[in-house]
Formats: structure tokens, sequence, C-alpha cells
């Protein structure tokens, strides 16, 4: 389904305005991110596609029909909705928050919390905690079941409102990559609105940026917003790093992989004047020997320094010079998608291949 | 002759007993009618409050006021208003019933205050309408806040029904008018137990009662 926002202003009763003439286009079965500093509207531009917020000036159509036609219940009950916190309602259970909207659009119970059994599962919930109430999950838990919640009515719309930006970095990440994983299966129309250029970068397929006082400044790919910053707004709001960012869309696409000097753990290990990648029997990565160590019987974890960030082959090149720079050994670890290892990469030949690629899009 | 000797055979007679079970009943039956039918107006008068400012202040304000009529009062005032009999024992009802709804209007206005807005704000999101969210999401979430205020309401009905004994209604109040007619302390003394142990059964049935609807705030944290 296509979101189209055609001159959408909101203005409040004492002038202040929130969304000034907004123009975009969200097209069908990708995430957008509208993004910015607090007062942009980017929130309240999301509420208007549910009409949450009315607007006071053009339209908001959905697949080219106003939503402003028809019963705004209705409408909503057509359009998954995840907010900060998750909203879960505290009094039913997480199974009975999850079928929520298909038991307000009729359908039997039975049918309902088969239905929400099944969301969990693929949310990547236990069945078990289907009979709990919101308060026993944890913040990552109530918001997996918050989205849940919004995939419940099979609605071709989503709407996520800062979902993920109370629960902490970690799990927050997980959340993300959870987002993309269900999207890559579902491929909904997704409407997420931060104020974290970051997760806009990673989850978007387009990034809508937006200044105070409600005025789109740019509106393109991660990748064009990050490269080519149309002002100094932009530009600042993305951020110093932007050059480092903006690795995550270049294709590693000559970096060599060199070998890597192995020692496996709980073997015996003889002296060496090189660092040595330690490795457990599935040949996955445990750690850095120094070089010159010495090692009473076999090796163990405890002789070992941590090590930096792992890159895996075929992710963008930002991974791999990050797994040279943040490595003890100055060796970037290389390894395939079941965490093995593959060998290792230098910072310095990373950059030359970052160099060499030209910087146009 | 002992006080105790003299309560024995007070309460030996038969038809005494009989008498002091009747008027246990109308106490309960005039207490707990104002109290139900209270809870529902004071629920629709919230509704209306929560939701529009003006009506907020009003209600508060007329609340109080009548809260602070004294109920002998309303009980002689009150024939007058709706065309009853003197002695009908609905004019305590509806004076009751008057009490208790200002005694919950605050609470229930409190209650509604207290659920978060965020969770309102996500029961609009998902497509209720607002009837139906106020009686699946609001009203639910209201019931740890609002179960204080009728606790209250309940054992203030209780004690004012035997005020109606004054002016003839029934009631364990009747013993006490009674009992100080005759000088004779026994009825007296079984009216304040009575009243005592009725106040404290219909709180524990309270209790329970918000018990099972709020299973949820009994639940540890992860």
């Amino acid at each position: 389904m296509t979101i189209e926002f055609r001159d959408v202003t909101k203005q409040y009763p004492d002038g202040t305005v929130a969304v000034d003439k907004l123009n975009l286009t969200v097209e069908d079965g990708t995430i957008t991110v509208f993004v910015g500093p607090s007062g942009c509207g980017k929130t309240t531009s999301l509420r208007m596609i549910n009409r949450m917020v009315e607007p006071t000036g053009g339209q908001v159509l959905l697949d080219g029909k106003d939503v402003a036609e028809g019963d705004p219940a209705l409408l909503r009950r057509g359009i998954g909705y995840v907010i900060q916190h998750a909203g879960l309602f505290p009094h039913r259970t997480v199974l009975d928050n999850i079928a929520t909207v298909p038991l307000l659009s009729g359908w039997d119970k039975g049918k309902a919390r088969k239905r929400a059994a099944e969301l969990l599962e693929i949310i990547g919930l236990p069945v078990e905690l289907g009979k709990r109430y919101p308060a026993q999950l944890s913040g990552g838990q109530q918001q997996r079941v918050g989205v849940a919640r919004a995939l419940a009515a099979d609605s071709p719309v989503l709407l996520m409102d800062e979902p993920f930006s109370a629960v902490d970095p970690i799990v927050r990440e997980d959340l993300q990559n959870e987002l993309l994983r269900l999207q890559s299966q579902l491929g909904k129309t997704i409407v997420f609105v931060t104020h974290d250029i970051d997760e806009a970068v990673r989850l978007g397929d387009k990034v809508a940026v937006m200044r105070v006082g409600g005025k789109l400044a740019q509106y393109g790919t991660p990748a064009d917003v990050l490269r080519h910053p149309v002002d100094d707004f932009v530009a600042s709001f993305v951020g110093r790093d932007r050059g480092y960012r903006g690795l995550s869309f270049l294709s590693a696409e000559g970096v060599e992989v060199k070998e890597l000097e192995l020692v496996e753990i709980g073997s015996a290990v003889p002296a060496s004047d090189g660092w040595r990648l330690a490795v457990n029997t599935e040949k996955q990565p445990r750690g850095w020997l120094p070089p010159n160590s010495t090692v009473d019987g076999p090796l163990s974890e405890d002789d070992l320094v941590a090590g930096g960030s792992l890159w895996v082959r075929g992710t963008p090149i930002r991974g791999a010079l990050d797994a040279a720079l943040s490595s003890p050994a100055s060796l970037g670890v290389v390894v395939d998608e079941d965490h093995r290892v593959l060998g290792a990469v230098v910072a310095r030949q990373v950059l030359d291949v970052i160099e060499g690629t030209p910087q146009a899009s | 002759m002992s006080f105790f000797d003299e309560l024995g055979r007070y309460l030996s007679s038969a038809n005494n007993r009989v008498q002091i079970l009747g008027d246990l009943g109308d106490h309960v039956y005039l207490a707990l009618l104002p109290l139900v039918i209270g809870i529902v107006l004071a629920i629709a008068a919230g509704w209306l409050g929560h939701r529009w400012a003006p009506a907020r202040q009003v209600l508060t304000v007329v609340a109080n006021l009548l809260y602070t009529i004294p109920s002998l009062a309303l009980f002689v005032v009150i024939p007058g208003l709706i065309g009853s009999k003197i002695l009908d024992s609905v004019n305590v009802v509806v004076a009751l019933t008057i009490y208790t709804t200002a005694l919950l209007v605050r609470p229930v206005l409190d209650a509604l205050d207290a659920v978060p807005p965020p969770v309102v704000a996500a029961a609009t999101a998902v497509g209720y309408k607002p009837v139906r969210r106020f009686f699946a999401v609001e009203l639910p979430l209201s019931v740890p806040v609002l179960a204080a205020g009728v606790r209250v309401a309940s054992v203030s009905n209780i004690s004012l029904v035997s005020v109606g004994a004054l002016i003839g209604t029934g009631g364990l109040g009747v013993l006490f008018t009674d009992g100080f007619q005759r000088e004779y302390f026994s009825p007296i003394v079984v009216g304040i137990v009575l009243t005592l142990l009725l106040a404290l059964v219909v709180d524990l049935v309270l209790v329970g009662s918000r018990n099972l609807l709020t299973p949820w705030t009994r639940v540890g944290a992860p």
C-alpha cells in the first residue's frame, strides 16, 4: 500500500505549526523512516496517517483513498501501530493483548487466540509467555508483544512511533534485526519514527529528515542523505561521523582476506612471536593469544586477550574497517555466517579499497 | 440483673430475633442499593468530567456541596422533592444515593486520571471507539483506585442508614430508637455490634471483588 502526503499541514489553535505543507510518498512494501530533532513534526505526521491527529490542511492518501473519509476506528483497525513502551494493556494477558484487533473486528475468541499464539511464535517469544501479564515481561519482550499486536490484524501498513527508544542498546539492536527479518518475510509498508539517525539509516529504505517547524528537509535513500546532505541542517543532523557511517552502504569488494594463524582451545601451543587467534572446535573465534606468550599445558580461555568486532564476509565495508581497528592484533577477524573464521583483514588495505571506490553514488 | 443476663434474655425472645433479622435485612438493602446506584451514577458523571474540563469543575463543586447537607435534613426534604410519603424508605435510598454519588465523583475522576495516557492512546490507535474503550480499557484499569473510594462510601452508607430510623424507616437504627425510648440497652448494643459486623463483612466482600477484578496488579516483576 502506498501512503501519500499531499500538502499536509497541522496547525494548532495557538498558531504553532507542527507540520508545514508536507509532500511525500511512501512506497509500497518499504520502510520509510521519519527522523529529526524533537519538535520537527515527525510523530504528528505519523499520527495523521491513522487520524490520531487530524490535519488542518491537505490530504493523506492510502492507495489513493483519502483517510479522512469513513470511520477513524475502522481505519485504525486496518493499520498496525506500535508505540514507545509498547502501550500494552496491563490488565490483559499477552495473548489477549495480541488478539485485541481481531477481537475488535469480530473474530471469535478461539480463532483470535490461535492467531495470537502464532504471532507469539513469529516474533520469537515462547508460547508460555502468552498467559502472563505485560508487567511480568522485560522491556524488550513487551516491545515484541507490541509488534505482534500490530501485526495481528494482518494489515499492510505498520506505523511505528519510536518503538525501540526505551530499551537498552543491545536489546534495541536485537529488535531492529528482528524487524528487518520480519519485514523481509512480510513486505509491509512501514513508517517508522525515530530521533536516532543511526536507527534511521539502519532500518530505512528511505529516510525523511525533518526540521523544527515541520518542514521536510530531505527525502532519499540513507546513502543519499549521508553522502549528499542538501543543506547545513541535514549535514549537522546526520552528524560528524557521516563519512564513516556512509561506509555502511559500500560493498567490500576488493578487500583481501589474508590467512591467519589459528590455535585451538584445549590443544598444546608451540611458542611464536606473532599474534594467533584462538578458536573453539567449531572454528569460532574465542580471543587472541599475544606474541611470545607461554602457555603451560592445553590452551584455555584464561590465556587469551579479548578480540575486537567480527566482520561477516559479504556485509558492507564498514564492518571490515571496524573489525581491523578494534582488534588488539590489528588484524580484523573475518567470519562466515556461522561465525567460523575465514581469515583476517588489515585496516591499511581496507582503506585503500575505500579510497579507490568512487564516492559518487 | 447483670447486663449480660439482660442481653441473653433479650436475644432469647424469638420475636426479638425476628425483628433484629428483619432490621438487618432492611439495613443491608437500604445501604447497598444506593451504593450500587451511586457507583453507576458516579462513573457516568466521572466519565463526563474526565472528558470535558468545564463539567469536571462543576461536578466536583456540586459533589462537595451535596455531601455537606446534613443527612437528617435530606431525609426530611426529599419527600417534598420527589413526592414520596414521609415514612417511605425510598427517601433513604434517594438520599444515600446522592451521598454515594457525591462521595464517589472525586475517586472516579482520580481513578480515570490514573490510567496511563499511552495505554489509552494505544487503545484508540488499535481501533477502539470511545464508549467501548471506556468499558474495555479505562474502567477496568481504574478499578484499583476506584475500589478505595467505594470502600469508604460503603462504610459511610452503612452508618448513615441508622439515621433513617429517626424518621421511621427501617434498618438497625430502629434498635437504637427503640432502646433509647425504653431505656433498654440490649437492642442498642446489638444494633452497634451488627452495624460494625455488617460494615466489616461488606468491606471484605469489596476487597475480594476488587482482587477478582484486578488479577494483573498482584503479579511479580520479571
